[in-house]
């Protein structure tokens, strides 16, 4: 694809440069070197070699704040997605945080001989071979070892997520062999490692005669929702399990804990990808303010107007969005809850690590717990998954 | 077909086991040519990217081998290298890699016979094993 053409499938030419983009934009806050709507002119006025080799092409966050707000409806964040595979191809890339290990590891998924060990954390969960329910895991089996530093632990989501379905009587199907959906690479430029990595997944999938997958990772489920259908043919019903729940909230028996009778406020992040991607807002709130013993209480940015947790894809990670992530949690502690709940793996991640980061200097004032909302909801089912 | 010759990338710190293979090779020891030597200023400055990259590009096994403990040039390389073979080895065992195909030993520059075996073994072990999982793609 050539950058016409992404100008036209974006509808680029429809930009008015009034700059809304730009003036929400939570990264060109902290970076004035990164300008979406700069970015947007640069293409319509055909200077491709500068657009394709500046270093912030790749510092976008794709959370879609600025396209939410476009009076044009400009798709920036696709936008950036198919520039950065035309830069990929002419060798362009982001800086990849963790020394690009993780995308070694989603390349390496990819070869089609390999017999991955990725379930040996299933002890307690319910599963079956054959059921028309499907959860998608996910990377966490691989962030697991790699962010037991920041404790961090991915894998306690996935094993909640069944222990929940297991409580709605549901025993899903789990792939011994899943593979990575691919977004990081996606949103990187790598289409070609991320085709195969579809393929495989949704060849996977059908020989297992799933109708319905359920994700417990927004990302995984903005793929296969939105990304896949472009690539691969897959006729199922997609579900995130915020979704899920929320429907079949009156079926579960959810407890405060006894530990602690006091009444808790915890506050929500909306992750980018369930929010603005998918418009899924309310049903993670329906599920907080379910739960006996807590008040959910909103921050000064939430919902549609929701701040990214500063870091997309692994990419362009630096003190831009250690900033973004102290602002947020800032945020969040002026709520005056306790704890932050989100929906997302890594926004769990990204929080964490701003809190053990001591250059970020903030130390106390940014420090407070940080829950998955599948983990807050297992919580609350009891010990044992609310039978 | 002729026998499988597995290919073994051996990141190995500038001190001790770098030399270590220098003087295998000055003494004439005779060691399997599967070998693919890096040279690294020290075991402690090896990512995990590297390891990883060399099986992307069709390693059928990666060796890490620098200084014992207290001989580190530079104080506390082998501890900061276990510490991320540690978290490597874990990651690469979801992957389903066999243990035996990424390897940390430490061999002092005087232990060239040391280094000799090692290689020797692996290459058994390896041959054994067969291609790497990871080997499909890579033209040869």
């Amino acid at each position: 694809m050539n950058l016409e053409d992404i100008i036209k499938e974006t509808k680029t030419y429809y930009c008015l440069e009034c700059g809304k983009c730009t003036s929400i934009c939570p990264v060109s806050r902290h970076n004035s070197n990164f300008s979406p709507r700069l970015m947007l002119e640069r293409a319509l006025m055909g200077f491709e070699d500068e657009l394709i080799h500046d270093r912030e092409l790749f510092s976008c966050l794709t959370c879609y704040a600025c396209s939410h707000l476009c009076p044009s409806d400009v798709d920036y964040p696709v936008f950036t997605q198919k520039v950065r595979n035309l830069a990929s191809s002419q060798g362009e890339h982001g800086d990849c945080a963790h020394s690009g290990t993780l995308f070694s590891l989603m390349r390496l998924i990819s070869r089609s001989d390999i017999k991955q060990k990725r379930l040996d954390w299933l002890d307690g969960c319910r599963t079956s071979q054959k059921s028309e329910v499907l959860y998608f895991v996910g990377c966490a089996p691989y962030f697991e070892p790699i962010f037991q530093d920041i404790e961090v632990s991915p894998v306690s989501i996935a094993r909640n997520s069944i222990k929940i379905l297991n409580a709605l009587g549901i025993e899903p199907m789990v792939l011994p062999n899943e593979r990575c959906c691919g977004h990081d690479l996606l949103w990187t430029g790598d289409v070609e490692t991320f085709k195969k990595l579809a393929q495989l997944n949704a060849q996977m999938i059908k020989e297992t005669g799933a109708k319905k997958i359920v994700f417990s990772c927004p990302e995984g489920y903005r793929t296969f929702k939105i990304d896949y259908p472009q690539y691969v043919e897959l006729d199922c019903e997609l579900m995130h399990i915020t979704e899920l729940l929320a429907q079949n909230l009156s079926t579960l028996s959810l407890r405060a804990k006894r530990s602690n009778p006091e009444v808790k406020k915890v506050t929500y992040q909306d992750p980018c990808r369930l929010g603005r991607h998918l418009g899924i807002y309310e049903p993670p709130r329906e599920i907080i303010r379910a739960i006996p013993g807590m008040k959910l209480v909103e921050m000064e940015h939430s919902g549609d107007e929701s701040i990214c947790c500063g870091t997309s894809a692994w990419t362009n990670c630096g003190s831009y969005s250690k900033e973004i992530r102290v602002e947020r949690l800032l945020e969040a502690r002026a709520t005056g809850a306790g704890m932050l709940v989100t929906a997302c793996p890594k926004c769990q991640i990204h929080f964490k690590c701003a809190m053990v980061d001591k250059g970020a200097e903030k130390g106390p004032d940014i420090e407070m717990e940080v829950m998955d909302i599948v983990t807050l909801v297992a919580n609350a089912l009891g010990g044992k998954s609310g039978e | 077909m002729a026998e499988f010759e597995p290919k073994i990338i051996a990141f190995c710190c500038n001190w001790c086991t770098y030399a270590a293979a220098d003087i295998a090779g000055t003494s004439r020891i005779h060691y399997p040519a599967n070998v693919r030597i890096v040279r690294v200023m020290c075991s402690g400055m090896v990512d995990p990217i590297y390891i990883l990259k060399a099986f992307e590009m069709g390693a059928d096994g990666v060796l890490v081998a620098g200084c014992h403990e207290a001989d580190c040039h530079y104080l506390n390389g082998p501890l900061k290298c276990d510490a991320m073979f540690e978290k490597l080895k874990k990651v690469v065992n979801v992957l389903g890699l066999e243990e035996e195909r990424l390897r940390r030993e430490m061999i002092a520059a005087a232990e060239a016979p040391i280094f000799a075996e090692l290689i020797e073994e692996m290459v058994k072990q390896l041959k054994k094993l067969g291609p790497s999982p990871f080997r499909e793609r890579v033209k040869v």
